[in-house]
């Protein structure tokens, strides 16, 4: 049974409701739907209007014409992209953005039958780091191409009718961009010869389509399986494989042994010749690019590699590198070992006065780079160099932390999450972004105040804890044990004597408990804390941590709160390796209420820390005044549905939710949130402590 | 239960050889250390022919294998034994540890970083040149004979703070460093073990190259010469290499949806 849509009058109503002024054609438009399209709508103008009323309206204005041409899911995504650019480039930028409906439609349509990068990236990825060699990073362009470290493909593909075509052509685009890193395209320096041609464009258009025919031959052999795709995709797109070819001199191109000198070769005899047309899987060619990664990328692992040799040769020699002679530095030798797994038929092993040299966790894989450049280890990097002073960075990608915090929007160094939609009952994905800031470590006295303030509650607390630290117990009338259970065997015995029958428990057990427990608070730092409940909340981590340390568990604190679904943000007040000591203790005090409070998104970012921990036991504590508000539409029922579904995956995931909502009133919708027996509300700091007690004796008993 | 694992050593005679395909010099180490009544440590990941080397040292040492694999509630109880009651009486039961001592056999403590940490106590004095097991609740010293023999196993890619062998115990023994063998070898190994041909066997290898490579970036472990054996074996009886890999290889390295198809979109570029 459905409703009758929203009337004329009810439409506007709501629109009222956000504040929103919309033409009365618009209006008119939307009262042609029914019910439920009509609050999608509604919810995506909300949405809108979250951000900029000026954008709602212009949202408004341009509905009638994307619901000819989009599904309602196209028309959310064509929202968000306008929402998106309105925070960096404001209201004319996404008005813009809002006027290329048309090509966004275009492009939901491709999608329908097409590939989207995004949605196989990750399989192409751990894909592409199986193949063997350097580990490549893959990234989208205009074009097909490699720098040697990336591979770059189309951010979509949709060549053919069927998704599972346009995938095989994605991975197969993959395996030939990897083939040139493998095979050794790159191992002459392309741009030298290329230059020697009068025609450079022409020329190296030739090459390409011979190294693609080597390259076609190398796969055949080590990849038969995706060779055999490769064929059945030109096959359905009715052009010529690679192999079947008709071009003079190949055949040498297509026998083992062969390399890029041998493309080079006969590029001087084809070059004259008309170049066929309708090549698959080619993308482009791009030396210069190359030239220019592979030239940083051999310097910096030359010298990589020299102070690898130098930190090896200290550890061996016990000297110091300074005080080596020149003769001695160069003491390490590589020597090449036969190795079929590589197509150079062989690799290299260290060695030092003939004595071979395991390398070092992150030596051979630098190595084996090297040797995918140049083919083996020249003498010159078996020099010794530097102080021995060896640092060896395994990603020296990490972005730099101040550019990462100075973007206004969720890009590098922010985690995306998800959020649920209760509306609609469904997530939205990578909606909200969270970055780890640091809190002050200004001096401040009100950790010792504190401490003074409540220190006979604390002495009463270590005592409380100490008991939950839980000792060994021994167990009795076990069916089996250490020791025998005098009492329980004589009551046996006395039952066997009265004719029943004999009891098999009569053992005595040790049991040990092994507390393996990582607890991590999560602290509001939300507007609405400000006063005295960010004072409780201050103080009671105090009596907190002073009592966890006697316990001896893991355990962390982050502050949070946020801005809408883009600046969430985490503070770090402990992390589980930070120890609780004065820096941390200032970071307490300069907990601080900022602005709102989004809680579904921090309850889903540390259920994601704590994949990483090891325990048995994960509780996640948040300490609240129960209120999940944000600016951004993120209230009520909502803030409510998103929260709970946030908890639910959580206890998925193992972890414990738990929330200490401190407040004067209890709010009816804490146990819809977190299930009756896992909140609490108080209203006294000296409450808490004893709470988290209760918290820890439910949890691990 | 571990009572119902407490087999007689002497049904642990190896009769027929164990084939095995050393890597290196394992086996003169092994038999010097056993010689010199140095305990040994076996280092390497999961199903690179650690429990195979064992036995074949075993059969060739002609003395009985008695394995325990370690688990989360192993104790030093049931390595050393505890009371039973029969007939209403109690009666003291050796555990494997204790009849490999008295048996004079080998005794293999497979993972054992696993089990609890006071089964470490008890092994200590085992491991060094008092070799005696002390059997608190009998108030009994037990001696090892020259025949007794100990090995540990233990893998340190899983290493973590809660599960690593300590250095007092590490330092007590010899360690023999497992890894898995060079691709020639395993290949070997493959077709030796399961009667495939040898392309196909270094196909498989070359299959179990590509996961290893992915070893730390999305994968925990790379497959292990024992999920080729089994694919293998999958194969020759009749079941087609790409499905052999999946359900063999792929389903026990990993669940992530994303790295199950990458996993065998690489096996299937391969055959
Ligand atoms: N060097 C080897 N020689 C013969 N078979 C081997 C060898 N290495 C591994 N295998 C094969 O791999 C399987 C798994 O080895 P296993 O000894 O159970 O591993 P681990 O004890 O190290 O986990 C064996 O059953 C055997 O089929
Ligand atoms: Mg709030």
């Amino acid at each position: 049974m459905s409703l009758p849509p929203f009337s004329y009058a009810e439409i506007e109503e709501r629109l009222e409701d956000m504040f929103v002024e919309l033409m009365p054609e618009v209006i008119q438009h939307l009262t042609e739907f029914d019910i439920q399209t009509q609050d999608a709508l509604l919810v995506l103008v909300e949405n809108a209007a979250a951000t900029s009323h000026g954008l709602a309206f212009q949202f408004g204005e341009r509905l009638p014409r994307a619901f000819e041409i989009m599904d309602l899911d196209t028309i959310e995504l064509w929202l968000n992209q306008a929402i998106d650019v309105f925070d960096s480039k404001g209201l004319y930028g996404a008005i813009e953005k809002l006027d290329e409906l048309e090509s966004v439609a275009k492009h939901a349509q491709e999608k329908l039958t097409g590939i989207a990068f995004e949605d196989v990236a990750g399989i192409l990825e751990h894909f592409v780091i199986g193949l063997n060699g350097r580990k490549l990073k893959i990234e989208t362009d205009r074009e097909c191409y490699t720098d040697t470290e990336t591979l770059f493909l189309p951010s979509m593909v949709n060549q053919f009718t069927e998704k599972e075509d346009n995938f095989s052509l994605y991975k197969c685009m993959t395996v030939h961009l990897w083939a040139q890193t493998w095979f050794g395209t790159w191992r002459h320096d392309l741009f030298e010869t290329l230059e020697q041609f009068e025609n450079q464009r022409r020329s190296l258009q030739w090459l390409h389509t011979l190294e693609a025919i080597r390259l076609d031959a190398c796969i055949q052999r080590e990849l038969p399986g995706i060779h055999r795709e490769m064929i059945r995709l030109c096959k359905l797109a009715n052009i010529k494989p690679l192999s079947a070819l008709d071009i003079p001199h190949t055949e040498k191109l297509k026998s083992t042994g062969s390399s890029v000198e041998h493309s080079l070769d006969i590029l001087q005899k084809v070059y004259a010749l008309e170049h066929p047309e309708n090549i698959h899987f080619l993308g482009r060619l791009k030396p210069e690019l190359v030239e220019h990664r592979r030239n940083i990328r051999l310097a910096k692992e030359k010298d990589l590699f020299r102070k690898a040799i130098a930190h090896i040769l200290e550890e061996k020699t016990s000297k110091k590198i300074s005080s080596l002679s020149d003769e001695e530095k160069k003491s390490i030798k590589a020597e090449a070992v036969p190795n079929p797994d590589v197509p150079e038929g062989f690799s290299y092993k260290l060695e030092l006065d003939g004595e071979s040299i395991e390398p070092p966790e992150g030596v051979s894989s630098l190595m084996d780079s090297i040797i995918q450049d140049l083919g083996l280890i020249p003498d010159d990097y078996l020099v010794a160099a530097g102080d021995g002073g060896y640092h060896f960075e395994k990603d020296d990608d990490k972005p730099d932390s101040k550019n990462v915090w100075s973007g206004t929007y969720h890009e590098e160094g922010a985690f995306l999450h998800k959020e649920w939609d209760f509306k609609r009952q469904r997530y939205k994905k990578n909606w909200c972004a969270v970055r780890e800031l640091d809190v002050h470590t200004a001096k401040s006295s009100f950790v010792n105040e504190t401490a003074q303030k409540y220190s006979g509650l604390i002495k009463n607390l270590r005592r409380t804890f100490e008991v939950l630290r839980g000792e060994d117990k021994i167990l009795k009338k076990q069916p089996y044990g250490d020791d025998i259970d005098i009492d329980a065997l004589v009551e046996t015995w006395a039952d066997v004597q009265s004719g029943m029958e004999m009891s098999e428990n009569i053992f005595t057990k040790m049991h040990k408990e092994e507390r393996n427990i990582a607890v991590i608070f999560m602290v509001d730092m939300s507007g609405s804390t400000k006063g005295w409940i960010n004072d409780a909340e201050r103080e009671s981590l105090v009596l907190l941590c002073e009592a966890l340390e006697t316990l001896g568990d893991r355990y962390a604190i982050y502050g949070f709160t946020g801005n809408t679904r883009k600046r969430c943000e985490i503070y770090r007040v402990k992390s589980f390796d930070d120890l609780y000591d004065d820096a941390t203790r200032a970071r307490i005090s300069n907990i601080k209420p900022q602005d709102y409070t989004r809680l579904g998104v921090f309850i889903r970012h540390f259920t994601q820390v704590f994949a990483d921990v090891e325990a048995k036991t994960k509780l996640l504590i948040t300490l609240s005044d129960g209120k999940p508000e944000d600016y951004d539409g993120y209230r009520g029922e909502y803030g409510i549905e998103d929260t709970r579904m946030a908890l639910v995956e959580a206890r998925r995931e193992g972890v414990h939710p738990f929330c200490i909502t401190i407040d004067r009133e209890a709010r009816d919708y804490l146990p819809h949130m977190y299930g009756k027996t896992s909140y609490v509300v108080i209203d006294e700091v000296s409450q808490l402590p004893l709470k988290v007690a209760d918290i820890y004796r439910h949890i691990t008993s | 239960m571990i009572q119902a694992k407490a087999l007689k050593p002497e049904e642990h005679f190896i009769d027929e050889e164990p084939y095995y395909e050393a890597i290196g010099e394992e086996i003169e180490v092994f038999l010097a250390a056993y010689q010199q009544q140095i305990p040994i440590l076996l280092k390497g990941p999961t199903g690179c022919g650690k429990t195979r080397f064992m036995e074949h040292m075993a059969w060739r040492l002609k003395k009985p294998l008695i394995t325990v694999s370690c688990h989360d509630d192993l104790t030093a109880s049931d390595l050393v034994g505890r009371f039973l009651v029969s007939g209403g009486e109690t009666q003291w039961v050796d555990g494997p540890l204790a009849r490999a001592v008295r048996h004079g056999a080998i005794c293999y403590l497979d993972e054992i970083v696993e089990a609890r940490k006071d089964t470490t106590v008890v092994i200590h004095p085992l491991a060094d040149d008092r070799r005696v097991l002390p059997m608190e609740k009998v108030g009994e010293l037990l001696e090892a004979t020259n025949d007794f023999c100990l090995a540990i196993s233990y893998n340190p890619g899983y290493q973590s703070v809660l599960k690593d062998l300590k250095q007092s115990t590490r330092q007590r023994f010899v360690a023999l460093e497992f890894d898995y063998p060079s691709s020639e070898l395993e290949t070997r190994i493959i077709s030796n073990e399961t009667g495939i041909d040898e392309d196909m066997a270094s196909r498989l290898v070359k299959f179990a190259h590509m996961t290893r490579n992915l070893k730390g970036s999305g994968l925990e472990e790379g497959a292990s010469t024992r999920l080729l054996v089994h694919a293998a074996k999958l194969i020759k009886a009749g079941i087609s290499p790409v499905t052999a890999c999946h359900t063999a290889i792929s389903q026990a390295l990993t669940d992530d949806a994303e790295m199950l198809s990458a996993v065998n979109e690489l096996s299937s570029s391969l055959f």
